[in-house]
């Protein structure tokens, strides 16, 4: 940060205070004020992870949250599966994408949460059901961002590949995928923030076990602090899915950090 | 032409598809009804003052929930990415609040606000604000370091930095961070309708869905496409005009 080098525990000691600081004087102040406010909706920061600690830890685990992980898992890699293959697909060949383009433009136009009685309808209250859901929303931007990418492959690239004539399956590896994976690596890390929406809203709406059922029940009937737990272990899934992605998307990108670090330097 | 030839043809394939699936008996029409009942339906529909009143009370929550996440989050998205001290101090905090579903604030929301529109503006702000946010944090960072060290030595100041340095480099991100916010804030639009119930377009697939009414629950999806189509189309458009200097713009054009 500064023009003098510091020691490692003095970095460690930075980065520490930098990554809590903030978190730690927002919790403090809320703490201050849910003691000084009247509203029964702000509940302090002792009373959640109380009421945290009480449904989260036990039971309501393998019950409500596990079951919901695990159709956001399979959800997130059929997403991703389909999504990439799709959209490779769809970037290559430009006669296909514009056939296709106001198709898809259509189906990702639909509000995701608007096919959830759709498919209630199609596929009965299941499990498939809430899968098929996340998917329908969460492709999207995994789909459109792998098109673009594909798309704005550089052209002196291509044209190398063309001349070189390289064959389409390694161009596929060497050069399409590589030139378009910063693109995909942004639309897995939007699909995951919808496919998270997602299991939540579905749950909402048809189910009688998981995370988005349980938040709701605590809102109908007033459970305030128990709802302010739902959202906190909601937000600490997102985290944990974020945290995941950052190693991944460090792992898939490394070339493109590298390349910029070399640029810089 | 070819292209918009091209993408008839895509849509009209769809159409005889789901067409010909009940005509088949693969799916039970209660089911999946014919696509020519739900054009019927979607006909009859478009002349009933009603249903743009709805259509009205959705774009009005979408429009002001869209403009006032766009402008805070350009706002803070430029200062944070520009600024390395508020990047690593705000860091874990939007890491943090950016992955919360914003739906799981609709019980909150509700609490506060009751079942109104106001309630379903905190969802959508949240929803699109982020989109945005990440999008213009990414683009700010994304600065060419040549051009970056070009500027630098060619002494521009703040100002022109900022005019010819990052808002170029971060207009493609922000123009996508907009488009997916436009497309997101309709999502929550819409879906603030359905579990609030403040009246709109929302309001009536819920209606309809527990009505057992098929035939509009599934001419309703298809307006709703038809809205986001818009809403995409309409922010392509703007993506376009402001683009039009950038490689993947301009690829298209020259070929």
């Amino acid at each position: 940060m500064n023009t003098r080098p510091a020691g490692p525990v003095a970095r460690a000691a930075a980065n520490f205070l930098f990554a809590l600081g903030l978190p730690f004087l927002t919790v403090v102040l809320w703490g201050i004020w849910s003691t000084a406010s009247t509203s029964r909706f702000f509940v302090g920061p002792l009373t959640i992870l109380d009421a945290f600690r009480q449904i989260w830890i036990g039971p309501a685990f393998v019950d409500d949250v596990l079951p919901s992980l695990y159709r956001l898992a399979l959800g997130i890699v059929a997403s991703i599966v389909l999504g990439v293959a799709a959209g490779v697909t769809i970037g290559r060949f430009r006669r296909l994408r514009e056939t296709l383009e106001p198709l898809l433009e259509f189906f990702r136009a639909i509000p995701p949460p608007v096919l959830i009685p759709v498919a209630m309808l199609l596929l009965g209250i299941t499990d498939t059901m809430k899968v098929v859901v996340i998917v329908s929303g969460a492709i999207w931007p995994i789909l459109l961002n792998t098109i673009e990418g594909v798309r704005a492959t550089d052209s002196v690239m291509v044209e190398t590949a063309d001349s070189f004539q390289i064959p389409s399956w390694e161009r596929l590896w060497l050069l399409v995928l590589p030139a378009a994976s910063p693109r995909i690596m942004t639309g897995v890390r939007q699909a995951l923030s919808v496919a998270l929406i997602l299991m939540v809203i579905s749950e909402m709406f048809a189910s009688s076990s998981g995370l988005g059922y349980r938040i709701a029940y605590f809102q109908r009937n007033y459970l305030i602090a128990e709802m302010w737990s739902g959202i906190l272990l909601l937000g600490l899934i997102g985290v944990s899915l974020a945290v995941l992605f950052g190693l991944a998307e460090r792992r898939v990108l490394r070339w493109y950090h590298g390349m910029k670090e070399i640029t810089r330097a | 032409m070819h292209k918009v030839s091209l993408g008839a043809t895509g849509l009209l394939g769809f159409a005889v598809v789901w067409q010909l699936i009940p005509a088949l008996g693969l799916v039970d029409p209660q089911y999946l009804p014919y696509a020519t009942d739900v054009f019927a339906w979607l006909v009859q529909e478009v002349r009933d003052l009603a249903f743009w009143r709805r259509l009205r009370l959705t774009m009005t929550s979408w429009a002001v929930g869209l403009a006032i996440a766009t402008l805070a989050a350009v706002v803070l998205g430029t200062a944070v990415g520009l600024v390395p001290f508020l990047r690593r101090a705000t860091h874990t905090m939007v890491e943090f609040l950016r992955p919360v579903p914003s739906v799981a604030l609709i019980p909150l929301a509700v609490l506060m606000f009751g079942l109104q529109m106001r309630a379903a503006l905190v969802i959508i702000v949240y929803a699109a604000f982020w989109q945005v946010f990440v999008q213009v944090i990414y683009g700010v960072a994304d600065i060419d370091t040549v051009a970056r060290d070009t500027a630098r030595s060619f002494g521009l100041t703040r100002r022109e930095r900022l005019r010819y340095l990052v808002l170029p480099t971060a207009l493609p991100y922000l123009m996508t961070g907009l488009r997916l916010a436009a497309a997101v804030a309709l999502i929550l639009a819409i879906t603030a309708e359905m579990v609030i119930g403040n009246p709109g377009l929302g309001r009536s697939i819920e209606l309809s869905r527990s009505a057992g009414d098929a035939v509009g629950l599934y001419g309703l999806v298809v307006v709703a496409g038809l809205l986001g189509l818009l809403v995409n189309i309409v922010f392509r458009f703007i993506e376009r005009r402001s683009l039009t200097w950038h490689q993947s713009v301009r690829s298209e054009e020259t070929r």
